[in-house]
């Protein structure tokens, strides 16, 4: 019961604040926004038994990439979002498309895959690090280590393009 | 359920109150510890040894102005100040603070003097919140409208970014050779001595990762060598420039907090949190307040030892603080973290 009432309003809100996010013509409300959203999924995973999620999501995106966010934001010193897509009715019209499908997609497999007994961890696992281990060292190890393989090759990119050009 | 709730009540009550109580306590020990440096006789007026020019202070900030310039971004800028004391407080709930024997408070066990003792996660909790730290600096750096304190708020969360990471790995040395990431079960992991004679702290066999962390420490917490945001040779007052009366001592409050904060975790995490390697502490109720004097002695050391650090140390460039941060920080916790793969691979540690 607790967690179903916790699991809508977090839901509620996370859905409320990632609209102002995209709607709000002043760039740090529409992280502070992101922010709100990141805490609000944060209390998904929480009361689902899932602290370790909990807290990685608030470390790394709130605590480390929004803020990164932040920085560029105050570095240009953006007051206000122009408006954007106007009088594009084409693209407008592909990116809710695309939009819709993708959440089409998203609703779908998420009802394929919801486990039998619920999706609230209990037991000796509720709350600790060691499914997630598990499960990204041992049944996930491929694409664990793929993802690692792909960040390393976008740094190596990165560092590409910024470097100086010794001439 | 409400005996629970009223013992959570009290933790809470206790912790808060110490925290706060630490807030003039070193203050005055900043103010006369400078002196003392600096071979001044600082504050010596009000009371003994001028013991009670916190409180002064106090009634001062809180009867000033309390201004709100034109031009600022109201709801960020009143935001900013709240931001600062809420996430500074709510951190040091997953802090244990004295030995648990299994007492019980009217009834109900007390299951260890930490405020949330059943938080699997504790250190990343820590982590989690105080990287919200940030925001509060960089908010009140762009709301204020002003651009020295936008220069702050920019150079806090270049800082914050490059420093969480050194922090963070060189804390994971210490999650491997106690295999979990409940603070007590850490503590637990350092009882004793190794040889008979040395105390089995983390900080012997975890040196550079003891030095990375407490460095970064100083960086997040924003003290002196690494005050950039604030910075008043340079900036004014950095991102705190535009504010007045307590709005300002949200921001001074935070960072002593923060301080306190800081000084339990590197207690906790390297120098053996509330034990004492030579002697085993009694039971019941004795054995809980001398724990708790333990930990409060080894805590104030560290809190004197961020005063001594501010006053004999000058301030980074700015361009120094990233490569230390980058090329010194990351590369050496890099380092404690295989040497600890490596030792408990080998059976060494």
């Amino acid at each position: 019961m607790v967690v179903q009432v916790v699991f809508f309003v977090a839901a509620a809100l996370a859905v409320i604040f990632s609209l102002i996010a995209v709607a709000h013509r002043n760039p740090v409300i529409n992280v502070l926004s992101l922010v709100l959203v990141f805490f609000a999924m944060a209390t998904i995973f929480a009361v689902l038994g899932m602290d370790f999620l909990a807290a990685i999501q608030i470390i790394v995106y709130s605590g480390a990439i929004l803020v990164l966010f932040l920085f560029v934001i105050m570095l240009l010193n953006i007051r206000k979002v122009e408006r954007i897509g106007g009088g594009r009715p084409l693209q407008a019209l592909l990116g809710a498309a695309t939009a819709i499908g993708i959440g089409a997609a998203l609703v779908l497999g998420a009802s394929k895959l919801a486990p039998a007994g619920g999706a609230v961890l209990t037991g000796a696992e509720r709350g600790t690090v060691v499914p997630i281990g598990r499960a990204l060292l041992g049944s996930h190890l491929f694409a664990f280590e793929f993802i690692s393989l792909l960040l390393v090759a976008a740094i190596i990119g990165a560092v590409y393009l910024a470097r100086r050009e010794s001439r | 359920m409400w005996d629970e709730v009223l013992v959570i009540s009290i933790k809470l009550a206790v912790v808060l109150g110490v925290l706060l109580t630490t807030v003039p306590i070193m203050v005055w020990v900043e103010r006369r510890g400078s002196a003392l440096i600096q071979d001044r006789l600082g504050p010596n007026r009000v009371g003994p040894f001028g013991l009670l020019q916190p409180v002064v202070d106090a009634v001062k900030l809180i009867t000033k102005e309390n201004l709100i310039p034109s031009g600022v971004n109201t709801l960020l800028y009143v935001l900013a100040p709240a931001i600062a004391l809420v996430v500074a407080l709510s951190t040091f709930i997953a802090v244990p603070f004295a030995a648990d024997s299994g007492l019980s408070l009217f009834g109900h066990k007390i299951s260890g003097f930490i405020v949330a003792p059943d938080l699997n996660i504790g250190i990343l909790y820590i982590f989690a919140i105080a990287s919200l730290a940030v925001y509060s600096i960089v908010l009140a750096g762009w709301s204020s409208n002003n651009k020295y304190s936008l220069y702050g708020g920019i150079r806090a969360s270049a800082q914050s970014i490059s420093y969480e990471l050194a922090m963070t790995i060189s804390v994971v040395g210490v999650l491997m050779a106690s295999s979990s990431l409940m603070l007590s079960d850490i503590i637990e992991h350092q009882t004793g001595t190794v040889f008979g004679l040395l105390p089995a702290w983390n900080v012997f066999p975890q040196l550079i990762g003891c030095i990375t962390f407490i460095v970064a420490a100083f960086a997040e917490t924003n003290r002196l060598p690494f005050d950039l945001p604030e910075a008043e040779a340079e900036l004014v007052a950095g991102y705190h420039t535009e504010y007045s009366s307590m709005k300002f001592a949200a921001f001074f409050m935070s960072e002593y907090v923060h301080m306190t904060t800081s000084s339990a975790l590197i207690v906790v995490l390297f120098f053996g949190g509330w034990t004492l390697p030579w002697v085993s502490l009694p039971g019941g109720w004795l054995g809980a307040f001398l724990s708790l004097g333990i930990f409060a002695l080894k805590v104030a050391f560290f809190l004197w030892f961020f005063v001594w650090i501010r006053w004999t140390l000058p301030r980074f460039r700015f361009d120094q603080l990233m490569a230390l941060g980058w090329k010194a920080m990351v590369p050496l916790s890099v380092l404690n973290f295989l040497w600890v793969g490596v030792g408990m691979a080998l059976g060494w540690l």
